[in-house]
Order: structure tokens, then sequence, then C-alpha cells
């Protein structure tokens, strides 16, 4: 499957590795494993990066970062997401305000169709539910996004990740990185239940991303 | 291929600017020492791990065998830079700031705002530094972080208009380039003291330093772990011992003194320095611990496999090196 992985990608990931000296702990389960949705806290532009680089190979053959599409869908910034990550670019908010007016209604219901249609039989994403890039130091209340896409395909694991320390390398507008060692540790897989709401839910999906945080520890 | 070939007296004009320590054979002498010290930790702690009973005794022996193995890796890297000649030295010392810098920051609460000091630490103070070195300037070796850095840190931080815990993160960051860089730089900085009737060999110095102060670490742990009773600071560390301490200390002054015959030092002044070294470096593995302790981490990393990140294995190395540099520059050179 590794053929598959666009030789810029392996660079590109080593490099961030390497900058980022990132250590990695899988706390709640193995790093080999079936079609998942790695969900994580967003602090840095490098964060999916990091993260896909941390998987092992034959993993990351088969995961894709979902990324915005405001951000991404320019010139290098386009090659880049679409061709060397095979990022799945969206309407950054486009999931939002599931519920709301009819047409951000029917656009949220295509971000979702999409995310789906890209999980397909066998692919993985990496998934920021904050929907932008906070401080680092407190994580945002989770969009709707992952709720619809986890009733959608309730078959496929959704993995909690916490990314500390990234978003001091390299800070909102900042160009240069600051090459700090990061910590990144995947939790427990959770499912979402037949009965939950969506509130409760993304609730729960964001307290398992908070509590992974190992502040203050080595 | 004949000498009479066009490139050779090129190559080897080239080799031996690089490769002068391969001239100096007590330097082989040494590394074969070390290689014998080597080879009877491993065969030593084979022979423990057969015989180990019980998980607290298994465990000690399994750290004990993972430095071992880092040890080994570490003394490859250590010999092929002295191989090298200057540029290496200065090369892998640079490199090592910049990992123990790394780690110090990434234990400090620094803002947001402190990015761009720290690109300058970083990029720009650290590569100067080791430079000023390489060219022998002495005397803005010596005063560049002191003076212009100390300076230069609390200004830039103003600058960016942030001021919460301003001070504490002024400082945070001056004590890390001050221990990490500035510190730490004073080991290569041995290769450019000129020591007369010592030319030509000065790498030995900085094999010597780094020697005793490593070896004192090793046997302040090997006596700790042999017969430590009385804790020191039990707030700050619970594995230093009084007995770890004289035991390490006296034996690191000890093996000083019997290899004062590659130093420049008489056999009472190589005692004499390395007691210096020793006792600087249970300082440094004092407030370095200090340091971890309050950030309620146990190592600063995870880098070298038993021994924890760099900064845990050079914290000895950072308070021993300038004291070291300086008691033989004015004892030595003219």
């Amino acid at each position: 499957m590794s053929a598959g992985i666009h030789p810029l990608a392996n660079v590109i990931a080593a490099l961030a590795r390497g900058v980022s000296g990132v250590r990695i702990r899988w706390a709640g389960c193995r790093p080999d494993g079936g079609q998942r949705i790695f969900f994580a806290n967003h602090t840095s532009h490098l964060d999916f990066v990091v993260l896909w680089s941390a998987l092992p190979r034959e993993v990351r053959a088969r995961t894709r970062p979902v990324a915005a599409q405001d951000y991404w869908e320019k010139g290098v910034r386009a090659y880049l997401a679409r061709r060397v990550f095979r990022a799945v670019l969206v309407h950054r908010g486009g999931t939002a305000h599931a519920g709301g007016k009819a047409e951000e209604f029917a656009d949220a219901r295509t971000v979702i169709d999409r995310l789906a249609e890209a999980l397909g039989e066998e692919e993985s994403l990496i998934f920021f539910p904050e929907g932008s890039r906070g401080t680092g130091e407190t994580i945002a209340p989770f969009r709707s996004g992952l709720y619809h896409l986890a009733r959608r395909r309730p078959d496929v694991e959704l993995v909690p990740v916490c990314i500390e320390n990234l978003g001091r390398v390299l800070p909102k507008g900042e160009v240069l990185p600051v090459p700090l060692i990061c910590l990144l540790t995947f939790g427990a897989p959770m499912r979402i239940e037949e009965t939950e709401d969506k509130r409760s839910f993304l609730e729960r999906a964001r307290a398992a991303v908070t509590g992974l945080r190992r502040k203050g520890q080595s | 291929m004949s000498a009479g070939w066009p490139g050779y007296r090129a190559l080897q004009v080239a080799a031996a600017g690089w490769i002068p320590q391969i001239k100096d054979p007590q330097l082989a002498y040494l590394f074969g020492g070390v290689l014998g010290v080597l080879i009877f930790a491993s065969v030593t702690g084979a022979i423990l791990a057969k015989t180990a009973k019980g998980d607290a005794a298994r465990a000690t022996i399994d750290n004990l065998n993972a430095r071992t193995r880092a040890w080994w890796k570490m003394c490859a890297i250590f010999a092929l830079t002295l191989l090298i000649g200057r540029i290496g030295s200065l090369i892998l010392f640079a490199l090592m700031s910049l990992l123990a810098l790394r780690e110090y920051i990434t234990l400090m609460p620094t803002r947001r705002a402190d990015h761009r000091t720290l690109i300058w630490s970083f990029f720009f103070i650290t590569p100067l530094q080791y430079y000023l070195i390489g060219i022998r300037w002495y005397g803005l070796f010596a005063i560049m972080i002191p003076v212009f850095a100390f300076l230069f840190i609390p200004t830039r931080i103003a600058l960016t208009g942030d001021t919460e815990h301003f001070l504490e993160r002024a400082a945070k960051i001056q004590f890390g380039i001050m221990v990490c860089l500035y510190s730490l730089s004073y080991a290569p900085a041995l290769l450019m003291l000129k020591i007369p009737g010592f030319e030509g060999r000065d790498a030995r110095l900085l094999f010597y330093l780094v020697l005793v102060a490593q070896m004192s670490d090793v046997l302040k742990y090997v006596w700790g772990k042999l017969i430590g009773k009385h804790k020191i600071v039990p707030q700050v560390s619970p594995n230093k011992t009084w007995e770890g301490f004289c035991g390490g200390v006296l034996t690191a002054t000890a093996l000083g003194a019997a290899l004062w015959w590659i130093t420049p030092f008489t056999p009472l002044e190589a005692a004499g320095i390395s007691l210096v070294i020793a006792l600087l470096g249970a300082a440094g593995g004092l407030v370095m611990s200090a340091i971890k302790r309050d950030a309620d981490v146990k190592d600063f990393g995870a880098m070298i496999e038993g021994h924890g990140g760099i900064l845990d294995r050079i914290d000895s190395l950072c308070f021993a090196a300038p004291i070291f540099f300086h008691v033989v520059r004015y004892c030595f050179v003219p």
C-alpha cells in the first residue's frame, strides 16, 4: 500500500517529525487497526503532517487529512493538499450550522457526504473538529461535523488524539518553527451511542481529547 | 593508487588538516581504554541480567544495560567527532546545545509572544557562539551571551507588548541559554587555548574534561546503588546520596589524577582539577534535578535510552566546563 504515498509526503513528514521532535504515546489503542477517524485538537499548521507521520507506514498510505478549502485551495498549498497528502478539502464551517437555514443545511450535507465517500471501504481520516486553530492552551468546543460523520458511519472507530506543544512550535501567524518537543497521545477508540444526542456526543468527544493531556509530565 | 596521481597530494593535505588527532597516538590509547571499560560494563551487565532475581533488581539491571548500550553510541559519536578535529567537535557541541535548549524550553511555560525571541536564540545566538569559537575570538566569545544576549532577550520580549509574567519569561530563557549554550560551549572552547608545550594536543583536554565529568556521574551512580543510604536533598532528588557523592567524587578525582600524563598538569594538579570537575558535576546534577522537580518531570527528554534526555546526560558537563576552562586558562596559559 505504501506505493500510494507521494514521495514528497514522506520527506515533509520526516522534516516535521525532526523539527517537532515528536514523542508518540499509544495510550488507548494499537497503531495498526481498521478504518478510523482520528480527531484531534488543532493548534498549528503542522498538526496534520505530524499526526499523519506518527502513523505506521501502511496506515499512512490509507489515511487522508480533512482540511479547510479556503486555506488550501490555491497554488503550492493546493498541490501539497491535493496531490501530496491526498487531503479531503471541505468548506470550513460547512458542517457547523447543520440544522440551521435551508441552504446551510444542504451545504453541511454535501460536506458529510464527501467525507463519508472519502472514507469508503478502507480509508481513514484525520479530522480537527474545532474547525480552526486555537491557542493550544484551551480546546474550543467541537463543531457538529464529527457527530454527523459518526452517525453516518457508525462502523468506523473514532480515535481521540491530543497534540501538545505543537502550537508553540509554529503558532498562528508565524513562519519559522521553533524546534520544541511535542507530545502526541492516541486515546482509546470510541463510538457513538444509539441514543446519544449531538451535544452530549460532542462533549464526550472533546472530553476524550482533553483527558489525554499530560501537561507537566514527561 | 600511485603517489603521482594529481589529486593524491591534495587529498593527503586535506586529510591531515581535517584529521589532525590521528597523529596523536596517546589519544588512541585513551580510546582503547574507554573501549575496555565499555566491554567490561557490557559483560558485567550480561552476567547480572542472568543472575538478577526479583522485579526491582531486574528493572535496575535492565536500566543499567540500556545505559551501557547508550554509552557505546555516545562514545562512538564523541570519538568520531574528536577524530574529525575542531570542526567536528564544534558541530557536535552546537547540536548538543540546540537539543538541550529544546528540551529545556519545552518544559518552560513560554508564551506565544516569546516565539521570535526563541527563534533568535536557536537560530542566531547558538550558531554565532560556536562560530566565535571557530574563529578563536575569545574576547567576544566570553561576553556575547552574558552581555549582549542578556540585554537583547528582555528587549525583544518587551517589543511584543506582552507583559504577563514578563521577568519570569525573560529570566527563564536567559537561564536556558546560559546553561545549555554558553556553559556547554566552554567544552569545545578548550580547543582554542594555547598552552605552551601542549600544541596540537588540545583535543586531549576536551577528552579529559568529558571523561572525568561523565565518569564522576557514572561512579556516583555506581557508589549510590552499591552503598547509598543517606539522601543529600531528598526534596530535590531521591537518588542522590552522600555515599554516592563522596565515593563518586573521590574515585573520579583518583581517575583524573591517574590520567595526568595526557594533560599539561602534574599529578597533584590533575587531582585538584578533577576534584573541581567532579564537585561542579554534582552541582549541575543537583540544579537540573531541582528544575525537573519544579516542572514535575522525571527526565528532560527520552532521546538517550536509559538516561532520559540530552540535558540529563550533560548537566554535569554544563557546570564543569566553564570552570575547568577558566582554571586551565588562568593557570596554564601565559
